[in-house]
């Protein structure tokens, strides 16, 4: 029997602390989806530079790569890094408990409230995460990028995004952010504490507006590139 | 008057919490409109008694929907087809004739069958127990207007009270979460100067218990508000997390002994 052997947890399971508990596994994956969905954002106006030239993209990458005397993007770095870690802890932590909640399914289990960008948060997380590497060695670091060039990274961009296959699968990545952003951006705020009447319907307007803009605005690059607007 | 109804059954029928369990098979004939679900399943057992088969075991209690005892999921949805409506409160007049329903008991590794569909909800009590409580100086009763409090308030206090303990969001919710429920426990004393001492003690005692009797975790699906048959709203969870956030970050460990007058 699961139930803890039908006694009061009490006083020495309140010790067990917060990052043990759900509730405050759910406050860290809210609390790092915020920083991953605020750095989404500000990675998706960044871009928008790519419209403005070679010149202005390049002048761009260059300024996060010397800010701060060079040390600003390894700070960026790290709180990124400790973001994904501590989030994708909390997601796989929790989704197994949540699976071991419910040993037994339903014949018949009808969802009424749920949607489909909800239930497949995990799957759309997962291929959010591959995606993450993947982008990383394409245009980071290079390893997977057909011809890569340390001092431009506008000409990785465009010729990156040639290849159809790496375009295609960019494209299936953002869907993905969508749905994981459609969900996750008001599913944060429910995590953080934060409802009241008077602004819950704001909070569905805006992750959906959020999720538009970004998403949008990140397939528009691939698109421009393959339609030769961006070369 | 309207027709009877003849309806197919498919019953999950379980001897205890250590066998198996499989779906039987059962008619219904000659069900009343005017019946409750309840009272259908007993027309139901009357002929299985007369058979000499064993008759299916479910919860009930008051059938007058206040008592939150009868459990079961009609065709997919706690508590079946109606919005806010328990089990004993549903009349067969939302079936047409012919129909076939299935009829499982609460799914959740903290609510093991008992017999087909009565399913233990000791967790509850365990998570009420934990914490759902208040200290109350006893003495004879104060006046009942000495302590001021805010429509707003004794409202919001009891809307959350109206929750019946049924276990029906846990039974909606895809990852089995108890969270409304212990939210609409937390906030109904939350909310009132009498639940105020033991307020940031309360919401970690009863989540820490929640936890240990393995339910899931609120993933925001929405399930369990559209399930409640007391309309308990998921705003609940939001303020217990708030709560939540709040005491795990100002919580002292127990100091021994008093300082005070020595
Ligand atoms: C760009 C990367 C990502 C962002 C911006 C992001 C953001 C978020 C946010 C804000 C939430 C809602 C938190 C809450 O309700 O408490 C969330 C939930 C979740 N994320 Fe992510 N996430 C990202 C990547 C991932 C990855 C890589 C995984 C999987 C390994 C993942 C899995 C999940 C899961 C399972 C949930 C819980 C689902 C739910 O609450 O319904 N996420 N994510
Ligand atoms: S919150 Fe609603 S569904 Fe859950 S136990 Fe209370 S009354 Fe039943
Ligand atoms: S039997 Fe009491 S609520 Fe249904």
């Amino acid at each position: 029997m699961s139930v803890a052997e039908q006694s009061i947890a009490g006083a020495e399971a309140r010790g067990h602390g917060f990052l043990a508990s759900s509730v405050g596994r759910k406050v860290v994956m809210a609390a790092t989806g915020v920083v991953l969905f605020g750095f989404v954002t500000v990675h998706m106006l960044g871009n928008l530079t790519s419209y403005m030239g070679a010149e202005a993209m390049n002048h761009y990458a260059e300024f996060l790569h010397t800010m701060v005397h060079g040390m600003g993007i390894w700070v960026f770095r790290a709180v990124l890094l400790t973001a994904a870690g501590l989030h994708i802890w909390a997601a796989v932590t929790l989704t197994l408990d949540n699976m071991a909640a419910r040993p037994t399914g339903y014949r018949a289990q009808q969802n009424v409230a749920s949607t489909w960008s909800s239930r497949t948060m995990r799957w759309s997380g997962f291929i959010l995460a591959a995606f993450i590497v993947y982008h990383l060695l394409h245009l980071t670091t290079g390893t997977v990028h057909p011809n890569f060039n340390h001092a431009n990274p506008y000409a990785n961009f465009v010729n990156g995004f040639k290849v159809p296959a790496a375009a295609g699968f960019y494209i299936v990545a953002q869907l993905c952010l969508g749905l994981h952003m459609w969900h996750g951006v008001w599913s944060c705020t429910q995590s953080l504490g934060l409802a009241h009447p008077r602004y819950d319907s704001l909070r569905r307007t805006f992750a959906t507006g959020l999720t538009v803009l970004v998403v949008g605005v990140n397939i528009s690059y691939p698109i421009a590139v393959l339609t030769g607007f961006i070369h | 008057m309207s027709k009877d109804l003849n309806l197919t059954l498919h019953v999950w029928r379980q001897k205890n919490a250590k066998c198996d369990g499989k779906f039987v098979e059962y008619p219904a004939k000659n069900i009343s409109p005017d019946m409750s679900f309840l009272e259908m399943l007993d027309i139901v057992n009357e002929d299985l008694i007369r058979k000499g088969e064993e008759p299916i075991t479910f919860d009930h209690d008051c059938r007058e929907g206040i008592c939150g005892t009868c459990s079961m999921v009609i065709n997919g949805r706690p508590h079946g087809p109606r919005e806010r409506t328990t089990t004993c409160q549903l009349h067969m007049r939302s079936f047409k004739d012919g129909d076939s329903v299935t009829i499982e008991p609460w799914r959740a590794e903290a609510f093991p069958v008992i017999k087909d569909l009565m399913v233990d909800r000791g967790a509850f009590d365990r998570i009420i127990a934990a914490g759902g409580f208040i200290s109350v100086p006893t003495g004879s009763p104060q006046d009942a207007n000495a302590l001021p409090i805010p429509k707003e308030s004794a409202d919001l206090s009891m809307d959350a009270a109206a929750c019946i303990g049924c276990g029906a969001c846990v039974a909606a919710c895809p990852n089995a979460s108890a969270m409304l429920f212990v939210s609409a426990k937390i906030n109904h004393l939350g909310h009132l100067p009498q639940g105020q001492p033991e307020r940031y003690l309360r919401v970690r005692d009863m989540i820490a218990q929640m936890d240990a009797e393995e339910f899931g975790t609120c993933t925001n699906h929405g399930e369990c508000e559209a399930a409640c048959p007391k309309g308990i709203k998921m705003e609940n969870i939001a303020r217990m997390n708030r709560d939540f956030i709040k005491a795990s970050l100002t919580y002292r460990p127990a100091t021994t002994g008093g300082g005070g007058a020595g």
